[in-house]
């Protein structure tokens, strides 16, 4: 059903419609055509189709073991240390906004909607500074852990909506059904609501562990961490200024890392929505991005 | 306690952030509505480039194509968007990025929008005889945009908080005049408050606003 919606907009095509679409067809070619000439033609002008600006990514495996696979591993070692910080840090700050005590519930927002309402970069020049001065991990080190408390202060927050949503969209008879066993407010949260809410969102934990692989990058360009984005400028400084050919490995892999995170992400909601063992509640991967406007839920529990 | 203050353009560099966000909020929700309009037309190609432009943008980090306009569009390939100061080219530049990677997030929220127009009002505009970019213009897009404001102000407030990145290729904003305040100043929680209110007041108000807006002008089903 919700494949062919789109078709709903437009009839199926007869003879004028077909040629009309035919038309646009052509006509958006061109244009197409108009823009890839000109970044071939300005690309070819400063040198940068030669082969032997492409041919390291593809002969050489140093430019592999000296630059990219250790920078990727940087990129990625940070994302999952963020994903798995944040994680219990949210669950918690998420449990707290659902508390029946108003002073937690209260404290708990003012914190969410606080990290929510600032940058990520200006998180990570914080814990980077807070790092240099107020403690003595060594400048080589420094970078990733304020990548991370960055991304950790930011992501618990996000996290902690996505826990509430996943609480909220279990169906109220599991309450019920728990205090009917005489199961106190903690047992109920800890066996009943919480096993079935990290279930539920799942597909959402993964979508957002895309914007952590995505946040990363930050680092790199403000703080000096060395992952994917920050191997773009020794690599184009010793492989002949392929700053285009550099720009363009970094940019494929991310795709490839992201898009692989995606598709996990959709085919887990899918699978979840067809399960017959849970409830069927499940936060979906699309579901963060729209997880209440920052202060819309200030006044509510 | 303020005097560390004197010296440095504190709403000079807020006033950036917003001008950044301004414009590339005008031009993401042209390119984005232009994407979304594409993505669901009935002709293939256009569809195509649609789903692969977004499946492509919104996947490679903002920071990526922010240091990309600078360092290959600019220092590599000479493009310049007509402007002949450093400063003005990094703006222009940061700008072109932000739009660039924003209008995949709006082509994404208009087009779950245009999934919210129920079948029945595509069909009576189709039965009177409209043709698709009348059917898009006068009957799906008003009522798609009205059911979309919500998702929307999350997408702006994002891009509040991304024209940050922009300090990544000099662009005079509030981060980069946080980092230098650090790094000239030992007055690092002040600092940090300042600019966490100063984004505060930016982003807080832009999504208490946008909410009533949405619940006000969403269509009753």
């Amino acid at each position: 059903m919700k494949k062919d919606r789109p078709t709903v907009l437009y009839d199926v095509p007869g003879p004028r419609a077909r040629r009309r679409n035919l038309l646009w067809t052509l006509l958006f070619l061109v244009a197409l055509a108009a823009v890839v000439w000109w970044v071939v033609v300005s690309l070819a002008d400063k040198n940068q189709l030669e082969w032997a600006k492409w041919a390291p990514f593809f002969t050489d495996a140093r430019v592999w073991e000296t630059y990219i696979l250790p920078a990727l591993k940087n990129t990625v070692i940070a994302a999952a240390l963020a994903m798995v910080i944040a994680l219990p840090l949210g669950a918690l700050l998420g449990i707290f906004r659902l508390s029946d005590h108003r002073w937690l519930r209260g404290a708990a927002g003012t914190v969410v909607e606080f990290f929510r309402a600032i940058p990520v970069l200006i998180l990570m020049l914080f814990a980077n500074a807070a790092y240099s001065e107020f403690t003595d991990i060594s400048p080589d080190t420094r970078p990733m852990y304020a990548v991370v408390t960055g991304l950790v202060l930011y992501n618990a927050s996000v996290l902690a909506e996505v826990v509430r949503a996943g609480i909220l969209s279990l169906p109220t008879g599991q309450t019920d059904a728990a205090k009917a066993i005489g199961m106190r407010k903690g047992q109920t949260m800890a066996y009943v609501l919480l096993p079935q809410a990290v279930t539920a969102m799942l597909p959402a934990l993964v979508s957002q562990l895309v914007v952590i692989v995505k946040d990363t990058a930050l680092g790199g360009a403000m703080l000096g961490f060395s992952e994917l984005l920050a191997s773009v400028r020794p690599m184009s400084a010793n492989y002949g200024a392929n700053t285009i050919a550099c720009f363009t490995v970094v940019a494929v892999i991310f795709v490839l890392l992201n898009f692989a995170l995606t598709t996990f992400a959709s085919w887990l909601e899918g699978r979840l929505r067809r399960g017959k063992k849970s409830t069927g509640a499940v936060v979906g991967a699309e579901a963060v991005e729209d997880l209440a406007t920052p202060g819309e839920h200030l006044d509510k529990p | 306690m303020f005097d560390f203050l004197q010296g440095y353009d504190l709403l000079g560099a807020f006033w950036v952030t917003v001008q950044l966000t301004v414009y590339s909020a005008i031009g993401s929700l042209i390119w984005g509505t232009l994407l979304a309009a594409m993505r669901v037309s009935p002709v293939p190609l256009m569809r195509g480039f649609g789903t692969a432009y977004v499946n492509i943008v919104r996947n490679i980090p903002l920071t990526v194509i922010i240091v990309f306009t600078s360092l290959g569009l600019f220092q590599t390939l000479g493009v310049s968007l007509g402007a002949d100061r450093f400063t003005t080219i990094n703006f222009r530049l940061a700008v072109l990025g932000l739009t660039a990677y924003t209008s995949a997030f709006v082509c994404e929220a208009v087009r779950s929008g245009i999934n919210t127009v129920p079948l029945g009002q595509v069909e009576a505009a189709r039965a009177i005889g409209l043709s698709f970019p009348q059917v898009l213009r006068v009957i799906v897009l008003p009522q798609a945009f009205r059911s979309v404001v919500g998702p929307l102000a999350n997408v702006l407030i994002a891009l509040t908080k991304n024209t940050t990145v922009a300090a990544a290729i000099g662009v005079a904003e509030a981060a980069l005049l946080m980092r230098e305040m650090i790094e000239n100043e030992a007055q690092l929680i002040l600092i940090s408050a300042i600019f966490a209110f100063g984004f505060i007041c930016l982003t807080l108000p832009t999504g208490l606003f946008l909410g009533w807006v949405a619940k006000k002008v969403a269509v009753k089903r």
